[in-house]
């Protein structure tokens, strides 16, 4: 039977190693686009994201449904039509955190990815397709919240 | 140690659609409790998918994604009993990471 004091030691030697653990995370996130989730408008999240002004393009996909019966969950899917793609942005113009999130594109998926957000009110949802050559394209739904999703 | 995941993988030629199903509260940050307080911000941050072991997808997410998070993407070039694996990370260093086979 380990004595208090051993007790003692070893606790604060895991958390050590913990705090240890802990700290790779961090320098993982120091890529995370912090700015860009902070931002308050479209313009705001491509500056913050270092890309020029988005341009209207039928070519980038935004699907949702027109009325969410649920704000908390709503299913969206945003793409790119065009081949090129490095980046797909989704975007829900009225939540308080506007950038959803940013999907990197490798060669080896579709430029297309479906996920589920919260929208606290009815609003433009966004996708941005930012392509290797430069260009920044968008599409915009809108879509009506019957209820609102975020906690509220 | 987070619950785990939900991964399903259906090759159908060469694209194979995987889906995955996280169990994460995702708070916004903007909820208050019972006694006006406001209930910090815990979310998934970044989400990294590999095939084979090699890195094919990264997503990072905000407050915004809906609690027990989906995703949905589609691989070129899968075939029936490759790995896909998937790992989560969220703002307070939390990890995930489940694997399965392309059915």
């Amino acid at each position: 039977m380990p004595s208090r004091r051993e007790l003692l030691r070893r606790s604060v030697g895991a958390a050590g190693l913990l705090a240890g653990l802990g700290l790779l995370p961090e320098a993982a996130q120091a890529a995370y686009a912090q700015a860009a989730f902070d931002a308050k408008s479209l313009g705001d999240v491509v500056k913050a994201l270092g890309v020029s002004a988005p341009v209207d393009s039928k070519d980038v996909v935004m699907q949702g449904p027109d009325i969410a019966e649920n704000g908390a969950v709503v299913p969206v899917t945003v793409g790119c039509a065009l081949p090129g793609a490095r980046r797909l942005l989704l975007l829900v113009e009225k939540n308080p955190a506007m950038l959803c999130g940013v999907f990197d594109i490798s060669d080896a998926v579709e430029p297309s990815f479906a996920t589920r957000v919260k929208m606290a009110q009815s609003s433009n949802v966004i996708a941005v397709a930012l392509m290797a050559d430069g260009r920044v394209l968008f599409s915009q739904k809108e879509i009506k919240v019957t209820l609102g999703g975020c906690g509220g | 140690m987070p619950d785990p995941m939900r991964i399903r993988a259906q090759a159908a030629g060469d694209k194979t659609t995987v889906r995955v199903l996280m169990a994460h509260e995702m708070e916004t940050g903007q909820r208050k409790d019972a006694a006006g307080k406001t209930i910090p911000a815990w979310h998934i941050t970044e989400v990294n998918a590999t095939h084979n072991g090699k890195p094919v997808m990264t997503a990072q997410w905000g407050t915004s994604i809906s609690k027990n998070p989906f995703l949905q993407f589609v691989l070129k070039g899968a075939k029936p009993g490759d790995k896909i694996g998937v790992t989560w990370v969220d703002n307070r260093g939390e990890t995930r990471s489940d694997e399965a086979l392309v059915s």
